[in-house]
């Protein structure tokens, strides 16, 4: 009788340990994500050290290419530490509510292009005035990249790390299963110049396609690369909202919502687990795709897709992301903190930057180091990526930036063309539903 | 935080032991400085300074008497103040104002306009409509479940240990991590529920995109995660339940499910009642679970905003759109509403016993 009490209640301890174990698993994967606790300043890391903090969103790169140790080598007196959160969504509001209250910021913080003009606008007195520190030269950026963190005032509050030009990537495999070229010169060509031949391309995809694959993963995605193209987009120069009667934008809506009409689309939302499944399970051809998503979809692709993947130059020039850097005037460091983002933005950094992980440098003077120009990705059959983002990146027009981008593009992508694209609704009530929660989401 | 609450209580917690024993009402550094101030001055005639050192001894002892208790409770009513009073305070004034995220100390006052443009607003009543769905959805299953699964534990089981433990897993379990698992199964293309419909030969279902089946697969996550927790808050009260009225139930002649229904459901009522409330708060408050079945793709509740609950508004509002003003207003309609439902609790509840 004893030894079976003792017995079971082995069990249930047990049990009652691996049960505790899986949880505490499932807690620590929660706690890992989002580690916003950016220190202030960071204080000084002992024997005279000067800590320097870094805040970014995501995977933004910059430690994983190895540059921060590259620094510290350099000046042995310096440690950089990085906090990340892991979602722009989430950590852009955080920045703001930081910056209002001059308290919890690091030395450095990262700031996407879709909130750059907000920031430009709104923030500048709370941010140095970067384009003054020593070593940084305005010749070395893209002058609209440079332009785009500068306000009216002659302020540079952000430099630019990298950009996003955009190429397509396609499956050579599906290509050649539904009787397309799959060489890259001429599936470029199946399209160079113009959108609506993308379309084309896609209509005759799916004339031969292979069972249970799309030609494009999704058609907000088409949208997002086709607005990208163009110099006028949600605002005009003045700063007015013009999305509403922008022909430029009606038309990348137009072709978008007929590539969900013709049924082309594999009908996914970018960026979420059925997403990256459909990369897993080869169930589209092409996807538009920035310099900086390479990585993205050779992770979520897998060694399934290995040799399976190539780039081509997309119908025309367009750009997607890219991200600056920021130093807030309440930092600690602030002078060590700009020789820092001085650094980090030079050309050769930017190479090493692209060559370690596929971001594009938003600096011109980068383009002819080997590092860039000469740079083949292996996984997407040793495409001359250096080659065709470069192509890509000098060609892209100078694009009026606004402060609400974020929000417009969103609800552009995330509620009316998504609702075209996987419920069937009308391009008409589509673009309606899209209107109406921009209006609501802009009126203050 | 935590240090600052565990200084606080010692500190008081040594006066009152002190306090409490009645001898030695002063600290004890106290005493010592005492002890070493008579060594220095030559000591005043005895029965004086007995009276006197009696005086203050009750004096003190009053004091802490009076006091202390105070003391204990402090701590937390200083952080509600801090974090809970102060906060909903402040929200109430910022929802009276123009207030953007990019400058929050530039207010400007607009009065009622951020609570009368809820009227008119779609949006609003959309995600109040949903929330209301999703929460009977939600609700109504999780305490019936909870209810039975309650009774099922409260038999002489082997085991039983584990099956406790067992059903308030996925209570313990993280938000994020479960509903990323939920989001994986009810997938439209590779999802595992799909998989088994299309086994039984149903055609695949586009579970998000449908006002119906989204807010059912929502109300899923919510179930799985809160029915145990309910589960064991029955068996408590379950086994307070006199065993006699069961003997004597039997001795009548009832039935399981006659005790079942006639002494066990009668003998939960305060404590379903409980539940009640705190699932009907719980509910009005969904945010983690529609958030994230989005796939991590904003708080817009899917495409055409099918299952954006009022949370989740008051977060697009204030954290996406940057309008902190009107956030605050969705919020403080959130809290008007909660103390309706709370009142109509009440009366409820004030019927039940009248009639009990």
């Amino acid at each position: 009788m004893r030894t079976r009490t003792r017995s079971s209640r082995v069990v249930v301890l047990a049990a009652v340990a691996a049960l505790g174990a899986g949880v505490l698993a499932g807690c620590a994967q929660d706690s890992e994500g989002p580690s916003g606790s950016a220190t202030s300043g960071g204080g000084d890391g002992g024997k005279g050290k000067t800590t320097l903090t870094v805040g970014v969103f995501g995977a933004f790169g910059l430690k994983e290419a190895g540059l921060y140790d590259q620094y510290m080598k350099l000046h042995p007196d310096v440690v950089i530490k990085q906090t990340s959160i892991e979602r722009n969504e989430n950590y852009y509001p955080q920045l703001l509510t930081h910056l209002g209250s001059g308290s919890g910021l690091a030395d450095i913080q990262a700031v996407e292009v879709n909130n750059i003009a907000e920031v430009t606008a709104t923030q500048a007195d709370k941010l140095v005035d970067l384009g003054k520190t020593d070593g940084v030269r305005q010749d070395s950026f893209l002058p609209w990249k440079w332009a785009q963190a500068t306000n009216e005032a002659g302020r540079t509050i952000g430099l630019g790390t990298d950009i996003g030009p955009e190429g397509i990537c396609y499956r050579k495999d599906l290509f050649a299963a539904a009787g397309l070229p799959s060489d890259r010169a001429s599936v470029g060509a199946l399209w160079a110049g113009d959108w609506r031949k993308y379309l084309d391309a896609g209509k005759k995809f799916k004339a031969k396609a292979p069972k249970g694959t799309a030609f494009v993963d999704s058609a907000s995605g088409v949208m997002a690369a086709i607005t990208g193209s163009e110099a006028n987009r949600f605002y005009d120069k003045d700063g007015k909202v013009i999305y509403k009667t922008n022909p430029a934008v009606r038309n990348a809506w137009d072709i978008a919502a007929e590539f969900a009409g013709a049924g082309l689309t594999a009908k996914l939302q970018q960026f979420t687990p059925a997403w990256d499944q459909g990369y897993a399970n080869a169930g589209f051809a092409t996807v538009s795709c920035p310099a900086w998503m390479l990585g993205y979809i050779q992770d979520k692709s897998g060694a399934a897709g290995k040799g399976k993947w190539d780039v081509a130059a997309a119908p025309k020039p367009s750009n997607w992301g890219g991200s600056f850097l920021v130093v807030p005037e309440a930092g600690k460091h602030k002078k060590e903190a700009a020789e820092l983002v001085a650094w980090l933005t030079a050309p050769e950094q930017q190479a090493t930057f692209f060559a370690k992980r596929g971001s594009f440098p938003s600096s011109q003077a980068a383009y002819a180091l080997p590092a860039v120009s000469g740079a083949k990705h292996e996984y997407f059959g040793n495409a001359p990526i250096g080659e065709i983002f470069s192509a890509a990146a000098q060609g892209v027009p100078v694009q009026i930036v606004g402060p609400k981008d974020l929000i417009i593009a969103q609800n552009l992508a995330d509620v009316g063309m998504l609702q075209v694209d996987q419920k069937g609704t009308s391009s008409k009530d589509g673009w309606n539903a899209a209107v109406k929660a921009i209006d609501n989401a802009l009126d203050q | 935080m935590a240090s600052s609450d565990a200084t606080a209580v010692p500190e008081a917690g040594v006066g009152d032991t002190t306090g409490v024993g009645d001898t030695a009402p002063a600290g004890p550094r106290e005493r010592q400085e005492k002890r070493q101030r008579g060594r220095e001055r030559p000591a005043p005639r005895g029965e004086e300074r007995d009276d006197r050192r009696r005086e203050r001894r009750s004096r003190w002892y009053r004091r802490d008497v009076r006091w202390s208790p105070y003391a204990f409770i402090a701590p937390f009513f200083v952080f509600f103040l801090a974090f809970g009073l102060f906060p909903l305070l402040y929200t109430g004034w910022a929802s009276l104002h123009r207030v953007e995220l990019t400058a929050p100390t530039d207010m400007e006052w607009v009065g009622l306009r951020n609570f009368s443009r809820l009227i008119s607003d779609d949006f609003f009543w959309n995600a109040l409509r949903n929330t209301v769905t999703i929460g009977i959805l939600s609700t109504v299953p999780q305490l019936l479940i909870a209810l039975g699964i309650a009774h099922l534990l409260n038999y002489r089981l082997r085991g039983s240990m584990f099956f406790r433990v067992a059903v308030l897993t996925p209570y313990a379990t993280s938000v994020a991590a479960a509903t990323l698992v939920f989001v994986l199964l009810f997938g439209r293309d590779y999802g595992m529920i799909n998989w088994v419909l299309g086994l039984a030969g149903i055609d695949p279902v586009d579970w998000q995109n449908g006002a119906w089946t989204s807010q059912l697969a929502v109300s899923t996550i919510v179930i799985w995660r809160w029915t145990g927790y309910n589960a064991l808050i029955y068996l408590a009260a379950m086994q307070a339940i006199p065993d006699d009225l069961y003997e004597s139930a039997a001795l009548d002649g009832a039935s399981r499910w006659q005790q079942f229904l006639h002494v066990t459901v009668p003998s939960l009522r305060p404590t379903i009642l409980f539940t009640c409330v705190v699932s009907t708060i719980g509910a009005t408050q969904l945010f983690g679970e529609p958030l994230l079945f989005n796939g991590g793709a904003g708080a817009t509740g899917g495409a055409d905003h099918q299952f954006q609950t009022l949370g989740l508004y008051l977060y697009e509002q204030g954290w996406v759109n940057l309008h902190l003003g009107r956030a605050s207003a969705i919020a403080w309609t959130m809290f008007l509403i909660l103390l309706i439902i709370g009142a109509v609790n009440w009366i409820i509840a004030r019927r039940l016993r009248k009639s009990a």
